[in-house]
């Protein structure tokens, strides 16, 4: 049909004429605020990271080991069975180095989130965080890495409880 | 399974742009208007309505879906909005398909709209709410970390370089220079002006992602002895799939999207299509990041793991190849306002199918093609088989 249909509905505007007034809009600023109860999984695994460790949960049926923790197994739908805490270091699975916060402003140095599977979960789970104290060109996937914790006394029981995670410069395996 | 054969009989849509003067409403009301047009129908032959829309956080208006309904006619009608994020708009069509496949209705108008400008100043920060509340938002993140997330392990995993990926955009861009209602249509494009564009997120480049836009498209469904009345030429829906993934996307492989295959694996078993890669002669694989077009490609078998690179190389891709891949110009060309995009590519197979699609009209009679849809967190793989 649009071979015989030229003109299509939809009227662009640029963003000059948007900032410049020349057409009509009304704005507002959404207010949501929000606490949300942690659970009985993630209260787990945020009080581990309070004191200093990370947790997962393991199920017997399908010898898993998750992380982050949860109260169901998403592969037999049986409850999980133990909590159980894991080591601090672990293997970059993936990365990137961005170049815009998440309001997207530009930045010069880049930010380095990472996927890191930690050591002692089933291998392929690994946890969002990000890199540090890492040169962005020797950064690879495969690389050793060990989670850089805030002061026991500053941890408030958050993801951001770990700065983040650097090299531990170990031999690699793969 | 005692289902009725269901087809597509009308379709329209409107431009896809950065910013459109017209609100959400009267972008729906214009994609509805112009599909019911194409197969000369009005709102009184429509029995029900299904909307598609993706996060209520782009328009700040909670049930969006309700809000809209008077652009989609639905008003003393069945109506349902449905929504599974980027995936959405190619779900939105297989909610029509099982309203009459069911027998419930005979005709069913299918909408999808997005308009993500009224996110100020860009939609992008509304997309950090899709993380998790407790263990990821703390860490600032934003949407494109996740893609470039998958994009740095698609690439490692098979060995792609940058370059070739490149060309899926260069493709898709050019071929969207044919489309009258394309946002970023380019039609002298190239591979270096990809990889010389501002890195967002390394391996994401500018030109790696597709753009923000405000449509709508809509199109038309309608029971097999309704549409046999309306139009010498339906295009009938042959398959549908749909399926869904882990929450927990850092717990899963993101080289290999399984659950794009295992909707596609439906939809090809309810077409009765034994060899995908024979069968399929126009493939509209989801496309917001140039990789994620390989990645769809690989999930619905019409190439190996890490080879649908393969395709763009050799030509087999290209609008007059033997699998044209997205001759529409795709997201990174017409443009991504969410929803709408999805139900675009529906609308394109429709057009490629009948043999309407102008300039863009790949050659040698095609008889059938797949569109495909993706999203939530990583994790929904919609698809839809159509045929003539």
């Amino acid at each position: 049909m649009t071979s015989n249909h030229h003109a299509f509905p939809g009227t662009p505007l640029s963003e000059d004429e948007f900032r410049q007034g020349k057409i009509l809009f009304n704005h507002d600023r959404l207010n949501g605020n929000f606490a949300w109860d942690t659970g009985i999984a993630i209260g787990s695994y945020l009080a581990g990271l309070k004191e200093g460790y990370l947790s997962g949960s393991r199920c017997a049926h399908c010898r898993k080991v998750v992380i982050p923790p949860r109260v169901v197994c998403e592969w037999c739908f049986r409850p999980m069975d133990t909590y159980v805490r894991l080591g601090d270091t672990g293997t970059v699975n993936t990365f990137s180095l961005c170049y815009v916060t998440w309001d997207v402003q530009r930045i010069i140095d880049p930010e380095m989130p990472a996927v890191i599977e930690i050591d002692g979960a089933s291998p392929g789970h690994g946890i969002l965080h990000k890199l540090g104290e890492v040169d962005p060109q020797a950064l690879h996937i495969g690389m050793r890495v060990r989670a850089v914790w805030k002061p026991a006394e500053q941890r408030t029981g958050a993801i951001t409880d770990i700065l983040y995670f650097k090299p531990t410069g170990e031999e690699e395996t793969r | 399974m005692g289902m009725r054969k269901v087809a597509v009989v009308g379709a329209g849509m409107t431009k896809f742009v950065r910013r459109a003067q017209e609100t959400a409403k009267e972008l729906t009301w214009q994609a509805s208007r112009m599909a019911l047009q194409s197969c000369e129908m009005t709102m009184d032959d429509i029995e029900a309505v299904c909307l598609g829309t993706a996060p209520d956080a782009f328009d700040g208006i909670h049930m969006n879906g309700e809000y809209l309904s008077d652009g989609a006619g639905a008003w003393r009608k069945p109506y349902m909005r449905s929504y599974v994020g980027g995936g959405t708009g190619v779900f939105v069509p297989i909610q029509g398909w099982y309203h009459i496949a069911s027998g419930l209705f005979d005709v069913v108008l299918v909408v999808a709209e997005e308009k993500m400008s009224s996110y100020y100043p860009h939609a992008q920060a509304a997309f950090l709410t899709i993380f998790d509340h407790t263990t990821e938002r703390p860490l600032k993140p934003n949407l494109l970390w996740i893609f470039a997330l998958e994009m740095n392990r698609y690439m490692s995993t098979y060995g792609i370089s940058k370059a070739d990926i490149a060309r899926v955009s260069v493709l898709h861009k050019q071929n969207a220079a044919d489309h009258p209602c394309a946002l970023l249509g380019e039609a002298n494009i190239s591979v270096e002006d990809v990889l010389n564009s501002e890195v967002l997120a390394w391996p994401v480049q500018r030109y790696d992602v597709s753009p923000v836009s405000d449509g709508a498209v809509a199109v038309v469904l309608a029971a097999e002895h309704i549409a046999k009345r309306i139009t010498d030429k339906p295009i009938w829906i042959e398959g549908v799939g749909w399926n869904l993934d882990t929450s927990y996307w850092t717990n899963k492989d993101l080289a290999y999207p399984r659950y794009v295959e295992y909707a596609a694996r439906m939809a090809y078993e309810m077409a009765g299509i034994k060899e995908p890669r024979k069968e399929i002669h126009i493939a509209e694989p989801y496309d917001p990041f140039d990789y994620k077009a390989l990645h769809h490609l690989e999930g619905l078998q019409l190439a190996e793991r890490g080879k649908a690179v393969q395709l763009y190389i050799d030509g087999t891709a290209a609008r007059d190849g033997n699998m044209p891949v997205c001759p529409s110009g795709g997201l990174l060309g017409v443009g991504n306002p969410i929803a709408a995009a999805g139900l675009m590519k529906i609308a394109e197979l429709f057009w490629q199918l009948r043999g309407e699609a102008g300039a863009r009209q790949v050659p040698g009679d095609p008889r059938r093609g797949i569109a495909q849809a993706w999203g939530d967190l990583m994790q929904v793989g919609t698809v839809v088989v159509m045929g003539r």
